[in-house]
C-alpha cells in the first residue's frame, strides 16, 4: 500500500462509525457492503474480463438462502456458513462457463439472464426448502454463545469483509491473473497467442466473481435476517450493472462509488413522493452524460496531475494526502 | 390440441418477433442494447389508451396517435439525449436507456396509469374455427400486422436510401460516414422506426395482458430472447427466433405437468442457451470476427 496513511484514516473513521451514528444508518451501511462486495465480484467479470452478466442475482441466492440454509440445518455458525455458501456459489459460477467459452457479448448476456431466470423461478416453487414466495427467516447469528444479531455486530462483520474482500480483489488484479484477465477482454485472440488459456482464465474469473456474490448474499442474508425469492430478481441484477457501470467499471474504486450511490439515492428520494423515478431516471441519465466513463472515470480526469496544478491550495493538499505521495 | 397449441405459440411469437425488430433495428446501427424499449413501448400504448378512453377519439385514430408517439419518442430520445453523451462507451448508454425507461413510468404514473388497464381489442368479433383449431379475430390481426411489418422492414432495407443507409452503417460505421451518410441522421431514423415498433407491439400486447406499468417489459426481455436466439444482428432472425420462442414456449406449458409447466421461461432460456452453444451468433445471425 502506497497510501498507509490515508486507509488507516479511513479505516478508523469508519470503526468508529457505530458510535456516532444510528441503528438506522449502520443498517444502511451494512447494506451498501453487501451490494460494493456483489459490485466488486462483477467489476472483476465484466469490467476486467470483459464477461456480461445480467444474472448475478442469482448467485447472490445462492450465497443468500446457502448461508441460511446450512445455518438452520446443520447449525453452522455464520464465520462457517457464509464461506461454505459462497464457495458454493462460486461453484455455480462454473455453470455459466459453459456458454461463456462460446460466446460474446449480448449472447452472453442472455445466457447469464437465463441463469438468473432460472434460479428466480426456481426458489419460489422448491418451496419444501425455500420457504416459497413467503421466504424464510434467517436463525440469528451467534458467535460463541453470545448473540451478535445486531446492526453494530453486523457493521464490523461487513467492514470486515468489505476491506478484506477489497484487498483480494486488488491483489488479484495487479497480479499475472488480473493482467490475464484485461488480456482476455482487451483482446481474447491476441492473449491466446501470448499463452494466456482462456478457459482457465474465464473459469477463474467465473469462479471469483460468483463467490464474491455468494458472499454477499451471506451477508446480505445475516444482515437482513430475513430472504424472499422476490429479492432476488431481474431488477437486482440489473442494479449491480448500474452499480459498475456508473461507478467506472474497470477499476476497484468505481464499484464501491457505484454501490454507495445506489444505496444511497433512493435513500434521500424517498422524501419527493411521485418525483422519486423521475429524479431516479435523470441522475442515471446525468451520471452516462456528464461521466461518460463513470463516476471514478470523472475523479480520476479532474484529479490528473495538470488538473491539480490548477487547483485551490487546499484542495490540492487534499489530493496529496489521499495520493499519499506515493502517486496512482 | 397440437394444431392449437402451435398456433396461439405462433401469435404469442409474432408479437416477440414485432418487439424484437424494434430492439435489434436499433442495436444494428447504434450498438445501443435499449433495455428502455419495453417502458417506451408501454408510455405509446397508454397514450393510445388515453387518446380513446379520455379524449373519445376513435380507436383507429388512436392507434396511429401511439405510433406517432413512438416515432416522437424516438426523435426526442436520440436528438435530445443521446446526442449529448456520444463519447459514453456502450454500457454505459445501455443505463442511459434505462433512465429513460424511469422516466416514462413515472410519467405514466402521474398521468394516471395507476393500476392495470384494459386495453380494447381492434378486431372483435366471432373466433374462426379451422378444423378444431380456435383463431381469434385478434390473433388475425397479429400475423397481418407482423407479415405487414416485416415485409415493410424488408422493403425499407432493400430498396429505399435510407435503409440501404442503415445497412452501411451497421456494417462499417467509418466507411458509411466517408461514403456521405449522415450517420447521425441515420440513429435517429433508427431510433424512430425501431420505438415506432415497439408501439406497434405495445398496442397488439396490451389487450390481452391488460396494460400496466411493467406488463411490456416481460414482453420486451423474451423479445430479446428471441432476438439471441435469431442471431442479434438479423432482422428476419427475430421473427424466425420469436415464433420459435412462441410455439415451444405454448408446447411446453400445454404437454408438461401442471407442476413444471410454470417453469417454461427457465425451460425456454435453457434451450436458448443449448442453442447458441452450438450456434454462437444464433440462428441466422452474421459471424462477426472479434464481435463489438
Amino acid at each position: 500500500m502506497k497510501r498507509p496513511i490515508f486507509w488507516a484514516v479511513v479505516i478508523v473513521l469508519l470503526a468508529m462509525a457505530p458510535f456516532v451514528l444510528r441503528s438506522y444508518n449502520l443498517y444502511l451501511l451494512n447494506l451498501a457492503a453487501v451490494k460494493i462486495i456483489a459490485a466488486i465480484g462483477l467489476a472483476l467479470l465484466t469490467g476486467y474480463t470483459g464477461q456480461l452478466s445480467i444474472g448475478h442475482a442469482g448467485f447472490l441466492a445462492i450465497g443468500a438462502y446457502g448461508t441460511a440454509l446450512l445455518a438452520q440445518h446443520f447449525g453452522l455458525p455464520f464465520w462457517v456458513g457464509i464461506p461454505v455458501a459462497g464457495f458454493i456459489s462460486g461453484l455455480a459460477g462454473f455453470i455459466l462457463l459453459i456458454p461463456a467459452l462460446r460466446l460474446t457479448a449480448i449472447y452472453l448476456a442472455i445466457a447469464t439472464l437465463a441463469f438468473g431466470t432460472a434460479v428466480a423461478e426456481a426458489l419460489p416453487r422448491w418451496a419444501a426448502v425455500t420457504g416459497g414466495y413467503q421466504g424464510m427467516r434467517v436463525p440469528r447469528a451467534s458467535f460463541f454463545g453470545i448473540n451478535v444479531q445486531n446492526d453494530v455486530a453486523m457493521y464490523y462483520l461487513a467492514l470486515a469483509m468489505t476491506v478484506l474482500l477489497l484487498l483480494v480483489a486488488r491483489n488479484i488484479v495487479r497480479s499475472r491473473v488480473g493482467r490475464a484477465f484485461v488480456a482476455i477482454r482487451d483482446k481474447s485472440m491476441a492473449a491466446q497467442a501470448c499463452g494466456v488459456s482462456l478457459a482457465k482464465y474465464k473459469a477463474l474469473a467465473f469462479f471469483v466473481s460468483a463467490l464474491y456474490a455468494g458472499l454477499a448474499g451471506g451477508l446480505y442474508a445475516h444482515v437482513v435476517g430475513y430472504i424472499s425469492p422476490a429479492e432476488f430478481g431481474l431488477a437486482k441484477s440489473i442494479d449491480l450493472f448500474i452499480m459498475i457501470a456508473l461507478g467506472g467499471m474497470a477499476s476497484l474504486p468505481g464499484p464501491v462509488l457505484g454501490a454507495l450511490f445506489l444505496t444511497y439515492l433512493p435513500h434521500w428520494l424517498s422524501g419527493f413522493r411521485g418525483l422519486q423515478s423521475i429524479i431516479y431516471g435523470a441522475s442515471l441519465i446525468g451520471v452516462v452524460v456528464f461521466m461518460p466513463f463513470g463516476i471514478w472515470g470523472f475523479v480520476r480526469k479532474w484529479t490528473a496531475p495538470d488538473k491539480v496544478q490548477s487547483l485551490p491550495k487546499p484542495l490540492r493538499a487534499a489530493v496529496a494526502f489521499v495520493r499519499g505521495g506515493g502517486g496512482a | 390440441m397440437l394444431a392449437q397449441l402451435i398456433v396461439s405459440g405462433l401469435a404469442a411469437g409474432s408479437l416477440y418477433g414485432i418487439m424484437a425488430l424494434g430492439l435489434i433495428l436499433i442495436y444494428k446501427t447504434t450498438h445501443i442494447l435499449n433495455f428502455g424499449q419495453g417502458d417506451m413501448a408501454m408510455f405509446s400504448t397508454f397514450i393510445a389508451l388515453l387518446l380513446f378512453r379520455t379524449y373519445g377519439v376513435p380507436l383507429p385514430a388512436a392507434l396511429g396517435g401511439a405510433l406517432v408517439t413512438g416515432i416522437l419518442l424516438g426523435v426526442v430520445v436520440d436528438r435530445g439525449l443521446l446526442r449529448w453523451a456520444k463519447n459514453a462507451p456502450v454500457t454505459s448508454l445501455f443505463i442511459a436507456t434505462l433512465g429513460i425507461g424511469m422516466i416514462l413510468q413515472a410519467i405514466a404514473l402521474w398521468m394516471g396509469l395507476i393500476d392495470a388497464r384494459p386495453f380494447p381489442y381492434a378486431l372483435r368479433g366471432p373466433p374462426l374455427f379451422i378444423g378444431d383449431v380456435v383463431l381469434r379475430q385478434h390473433d388475425l390481426l397479429v400475423f397481418g400486422v407482423a407479415l405487414t411489418v416485416s415485409l415493410l422492414f424488408f422493403l425499407v432495407f432493400k430498396f429505399t436510401k435510407v435503409g440501404i443507409a442503415m445497412r452501411a452503417t451497421s456494417q462499417n460505421r467509418r466507411a458509411a460516414q466517408l461514403m456521405g451518410i449522415n450517420v447521425g441522421r441515420i440513429g435517429t431514423w433508427s431510433w424512430a422506426l425501431g420505438l415506432g415498433t415497439g408501439a406497434i407491439a405495445g398496442c397488439l400486447v396490451a389487450p390481452i395482458v391488460f396494460l400496466d406499468l411493467t406488463s411490456m417489459v416481460f414482453v420486451m426481455i423474451k423479445a430479446i430472447a428471441a432476438a439471441v436466439l435469431g442471431g442479434f444482428t438479423s432482422l428476419p432472425g427475430a421473427v424466425v427466433g420469436g415464433l420459435l420462442l412462441g410455439v415451444i414456449e405454448n408446447l411446453f406449458s400445454g404437454y408438461m405437468p401442471p407442476a413444471i409447466a410454470p417453469l417454461k421461461t427457465t425451460f425456454v432460456f435453457t434451450l436458448i442457451i443449448l442453442v447458441l452453444v452450438f450456434r454462437p451468433h444464433g440462428l441466422l445471425g452474421e459471424r462477426s470476427v472479434g464481435g463489438h
